[in-house]
């Protein structure tokens, strides 16, 4: 994967016919995400039209969101761990190291060692918080020992892999565990673990508040120092598609409404009386997708907003040039770490709520999907290019092949060879357009 | 010269590097005032990019002192070296090819706002107003610098030293990579930055550029320095006489001299 050698004729916009790819890049829209969304859209509407129109409903993919979603957040921590020219081989492990934590917090540690029972309130959020601590602690250790003492990540993780799964083992002494307490798995995106129509359309609405609100801010702070802005044209295209997109997706979330069964139960614990034809209450958007929005926010701030994430992608570009610019690297690298064990920790109350409990191989293999949906989604192992909202895209990408193609009936190994030969054709597209001078 | 009678900003006394057993730099010595230029010359594992390794941080010193205007100073890593205004420039510009043109001015010492996010705009707007004295013709500063050429991509790294107030500018081969005319500009920028009265240590092999450039010439040789002249007393070929033979002018017999068949008027009249 050789990356572009300096020259890079293909960068002048300003040619009088305007090209897609020029429309693009006055608009600044990364050419490679835009790319990405069409793949993804393009994926969807195959399966859509190979299924006769039954693919493409709101149940099917919240379904298939739920399901991509304990990949996609950690994906945006597998970005910068790319970014910064290391690898994490333990995501998996980990992930089904908190999982089991979580599920013998609940059903066996505070009932019968703390003595908190299961009416006591907030067992749920204790039980994250031990499980945050857990990650970023299993993490940071991972982190100190690749930064400070030098063994390399891929050593490093790959024990970590092994010994973390074995801790599981241990830890439950080879059975299942389930039970978990009713709050923690509303996170598991039942038609329950959902926000509802009302609140979805509020979220929308706050995204569209933000989307206006960034670009106003973003096109206030170039002029203030007199940089040249976005043609207008391309402001309020962004607003307004950007607006459409949200407002249209939270109303495709919300035309997915309850099973019959639930919304009969729902109606008499809260005492409705169903009306002729049964409740009809929007599911709208589950909490694990909720979760990953904000993850996703939350990482891109992060990546690109905050110090730490400039010397992050710095010591991706040129590991000696940011030593040499005064930045302590080794700190940063074990800060990636905590970060993405901290992310196992989120992943995993994904799955144990999904699952009500943790089996012993929660997060088996998820390190192989969550690499190759950060590479899919233009991460290059090379260092210093990546991005997070590329990441979850590249997750959904390989997602929406694997649950597609379950969904027409093809079986797991088919999925597999499905997703290895995506992954090698995304990155070996991306490599070719790189050498013909598409840029960062 | 009033330079000659001013304090040194920098003394550097009796330094030795060593990489496993081998003295790359073994007890040397040199100092600088402000205003001055230094060239330091030598053959290739002189030692010059290794004692300058020293004073940058980059890598600190087995033993010796270090005396920045006159008080002693550890300089333990790059950072330390910057707290004492010791910029450098290195041979090969230490640049984050992934990120643009503010991003590696400002790298590791980004402006932030008051809620400790990065101040993207006044970074591009400093950036912008240094480039424009250094390289008025730079646009792209919003693009990676991997897609600017060898001088522009040289004007970042000034840039990025000459931003910060140096006191003390270390330029490692600085116009090594650089066309006639970009050749000319850092030159015509060494005389300024000379003339605002930093200090400059500069690395070269063109031994043109050194002569132009510096008011003394510390030529080193196996580690050690041979001498420090001062520019005025000695011819070109002597210098070179120091470079590939390690010997003060003075000490190198006619037979050595003829030996190195120097190009030119200088081989020794009969």
């Amino acid at each position: 994967m050789a990356d572009i050698a300096g020259t890079a004729p293909g960068q002048a916009p300003a040619a009088p016919r305007m090209s897609l790819r020029g429309a693009l890049s006055a608009a600044e829209i990364d050419f490679r995400l835009f790319g990405m969304l069409i793949a993804l859209a393009a994926i969807l509407i195959g399966f859509n039209v190979a299924n006769g129109g039954t693919f493409l409903r709101a149940e099917n993919m919240s379904t298939l969101a739920v399901q991509g979603a304990g990949v996609a957040v950690l994906a945006t921590g597998m970005v910068l761990v790319i970014v910064a020219r290391n690898i994490d081989l333990s995501v998996g492990s980990l992930v089904g190291l908190v999982a089991m934590t979580y599920a013998l917090l609940m059903t066996d540690w505070l009932p019968n060692i703390l003595g908190l029972s299961v009416d006591f309130p907030f067992r749920w959020l204790i039980a994250l918080l031990v499980g945050i601590a857990l990650g970023a602690i299993v993490g940071g250790l991972q982190g100190f020992i690749i930064a400070y003492v030098g063994v390399p990540s891929f050593v490093v993780t790959l024990g970590g892999l092994l010994s973390i799964r074995g801790v599981v083992w241990v830890l439950s002494q080879g059975a299942a565990v389930s039970g978990l307490d009713p709050t923690f798995q509303l996170l598991g995106g039942s038609a329950e673990g959902s926000i509802g129509g009302t609140l979805t359309l509020a979220v929308a609405l706050i995204g569209c508040a933000s989307i206006i609100g960034l670009l106003v801010y973003n096109r206030r702070q170039r002029r203030r120092f007199g940089f040249p802005v976005r043609p207008t044209w391309a402001e309020v295209t962004l607003g307004v598609v950007g607006c459409l997109a949200v407002v249209g997706l939270a109303a495709f979330a919300n035309s997915n409404y309850w099973p019959a069964g639930a919304a009969t139960r729902y109606a008499q614990e809260h005492g409705i009386i169903e009306p002729a034809g049964g409740l009809r209450l929007s599911v709208g958007l589950p909490w694990p997708v909720v979760v990953l929005l904000a993850v996703t926010l939350v990482m891109t701030f992060l990546a690109t907003r905050l110090r730490f994430g400039r010397y992050v992608y710095a010591y991706g570009g040129n590991p000696e040039a940011a030593v040499l610019a005064g930045i302590n690297t080794r700190w940063t690298l074990v800060k990636i770490y905590i970060l993405m064990g901290i992310l196992c920790a989120i992943s995993a109350a994904i799955a144990a709520a999904r699952l009500n409990g943790a089996t012993l191989d929660v997060g088996q293999s998820y390190e192989l999907y969550v690499i190759a949906a950060a590479v899919v989604g233009g991460t290059s192992f090379a260092g210093g290019i990546g991005t997070i909202p590329g990441a979850v895209l590249g997750a959904f990408v390989m997602q929406a092949l694997a649950y597609g193609l379950a969904y027409s009936g093809y079986n797991s190994p088919i999925q597999n060879i499905v997703a290895g030969i995506v992954l090698i054709l995304a990155v070996g597209f991306d490599s070719y357009s790189r050498r013909r001078g598409g840029g960062t | 010269m009033a330079v000659a009678q001013r304090a040194p900003i920098v003394e550097m006394r009796h330094i030795r590097v060593s990489f496993g057993g081998v003295h790359a730099v073994d007890d040397v010595s040199v100092d600088l005032r402000a205003g001055e230029v230094i060239g330091l010359v030598g053959g290739n594992g002189a030692g010059k990019s290794t004692l300058m390794r020293a004073l940058s941080g980059a890598h600190p010193p087995n033993s010796g002192e270090i005396r920045v205007n006159g008080k002693p100073v550890t300089i333990a890593n790059p950072r330390d070296a910057k707290m004492h205004n010791i910029e450098t420039i290195y041979q090969t510009l230490a640049l984050a090819d992934n990120v643009d043109a503010p991003a590696n001015v400002f790298l590791g010492r980004e402006l932030t706002t008051v809620w400790r996010t990065m101040d993207d705009g006044a970074m591009e707007d400093a950036t912008r107003k240094v480039m424009g004295r250094l390289n008025p013709n730079f646009k792209r500063f919003n693009q990676p610098v991997q897609s600017l050429s060898g001088g522009q991509r040289q004007a970042v790294a000034i840039a990025r030293a000459v931003y910060f107030n140096a006191k003390i500018l270390i330029m490692d081969e600085p116009t090594a990579a650089l066309g006639p005319a970009e050749t000319a500009q850092v030159r015509d920028l060494v005389r300024q930055l000379k003339n605002e009265g930093i200090g400059i240590f500069l690395i070269s092999h063109d031994i043109h550029d050194v002569f132009d450039l510096s008011d003394r010439i510390s030529v080193m040789y196996h580690g050690r320095i041979v001498d420090t002249v001062v520019k005025t007393d000695v011819t070109a070929d002597e210098v070179l006489g120091m470079i590939i033979l390690g010997k003060k002018p003075g000490q190198v017999t006619h037979e050595e001299l003829a030996e190195l068949q120097l190009p030119g008027e200088s081989a020794p009249a009969s």
